[in-house]
């Protein structure tokens, strides 16, 4: 009976666990319901260079956080898992503002720590992305662990670092893993980089 | 005895918990009423004239100057929103441009946890010149059962009440079909 009883809350509860979720991803997407917000301890701070880094990347290229060094400003947007929830209505939310990233001559660079398959697939479902998509596969979550955000479970927070042309960090945000940072946060800090 | 009270009251508790996620989980069905949710006015003017709608704070559909309105749900994040945004304009271009449905017909867009200056991102992106009302915090997404994106209802309007004609997923196929079938259904002319 407590079975039973439990069983029937739990359902409730995850009935109303609410996400905007778009149509493009059918019934596909795995809900791990609602995550500890944040599992992770920062290794980096406002100020601090950026560690290198070189990731391969779904384009077929090989991605190294140096290459913008003196030529863009760069924001990482680490997400924790394809075919999840609240990622999955992360990064079509950027694909439609490309504008205002180059209009403060930044580039992003998405990452997570899935495979390169499992990111194509995924985000094929997107449409184009303008942007770079990395995978922190192997070693796994190797960058995620250098920026501090691999969470115990070995999926990264979800993430937002602004880093300069001089490759210094600028701004992060580690958001509470369950909700997407709002857009207008991202680009207040856009305008404060130097074009 | 005591146990078997207390067991009684949880279960009915329980039972009562699950038919209220019950109701919030299914979308308006066609015949039924559109939820009376409070909605954030348009600030702009013209959406305000567009709507019949005048002052700041909050309004109703059914409060809505049209005997028609079509609300999409829909998210700036959704690649479908995205993708079906020309559609929807096109839509809104073919009902103003009718005398015979301009001023009857109206669109809102709902952001299902978008922000306002989200939905403006959006409404700039895709020139959408129809009002698009953000539901930041889930508020409207939970009454109508969080469907995904986008997501059409219609509903008619008369004398304060609302009747939803259509309520489906997914994007709204050849457009003129779409606005034939809603003329027909709701009787317009």
């Amino acid at each position: 009976m407590k079975k039973i009883l439990l069983s029937s809350l739990l359902i409730c509860l995850f009935a109303v666990n609410a996400y905007a979720l778009s149509e493009a991803y059918k019934n596909n997407i795995y809900n791990p319901g609602a995550l500890k917000p944040r599992d992770s301890v920062l290794k980096v701070k406002v100020g601090d260079a950026a560690p290198d880094f070189t990731l391969k990347a779904v384009s077929g290229k090989t991605i190294s956080l140096k290459d913008y060094q003196g030529k863009k400003n760069v924001v990482i947007s680490f997400v924790p898992a394809a075919w999840t929830p609240v990622c999955s209505d992360q990064w079509p939310g950027y694909n439609i503002v490309q504008d205002l990233f180059e209009s403060h001559d930044a580039v992003m660079l998405g990452i997570t720590v899935d495979s390169i398959p499992t990111l194509f697939s995924w985000t094929n479902q997107m449409g184009k992305l303008w942007f770079e998509v990395l995978s922190d596969f192997w070693p796994h979550g190797a960058v995620a662990e250098k920026f501090g955000v691999l969470r115990s479970d070995g999926v990264s927070e979800r993430a937002l670092f602004v880093i300069d042309k001089k490759g210094i960090i600028c701004y992060i945000d580690v958001h509470d893993i369950n909700q997407r940072p709002p857009l207008e946060a991202l680009v207040r800090e856009l305008e404060k980089m130097q074009p | 005895m005591k146990r078997k009270i207390a067991v009684s009251i949880l279960s009915m508790a329980v039972l009562l918990m699950a038919a209220v996620c019950y109701a919030e989980v299914n979308p308006p069905q066609v015949g039924g009423t559109f939820p009376e949710i409070e909605l954030a006015k348009p600030t702009a003017p013209a959406e305000l004239q567009y709507l019949g709608l005048s002052g700041s704070g909050f309004f109703k559909v059914n409060q809505i100057k049209s005997d028609v309105v079509i609300v999409e749900i829909f998210s700036m994040y959704c690649p479908y929103c995205q993708g079906e945004a020309p559609n929807v304009n096109s839509l809104y271009s073919l009902i103003e441009g009718n005398p015979r449905l301009k001023g009857k017909i109206k669109i809102i867009g709902i952001g299902i946890n978008n922000s306002l200056y989200e939905t403006n991102i959006f409404k700039n992106k895709y020139k959408v010149q129809f009002p698009l009302i953000p539901d930041g915090d889930f508020k409207l997404h939970k009454t109508i059962g969080q469907v995904r994106t986008p997501y059409f209802i219609v509903v008619k309007l008369k004398g304060g009440k609302t009747e939803v004609i259509y309520s489906k997923l997914g994007a709204l196929g050849d457009n003129k079909t779409f606005l034939d079938q809603i003329v027909k259904s709701t009787g317009l002319k």
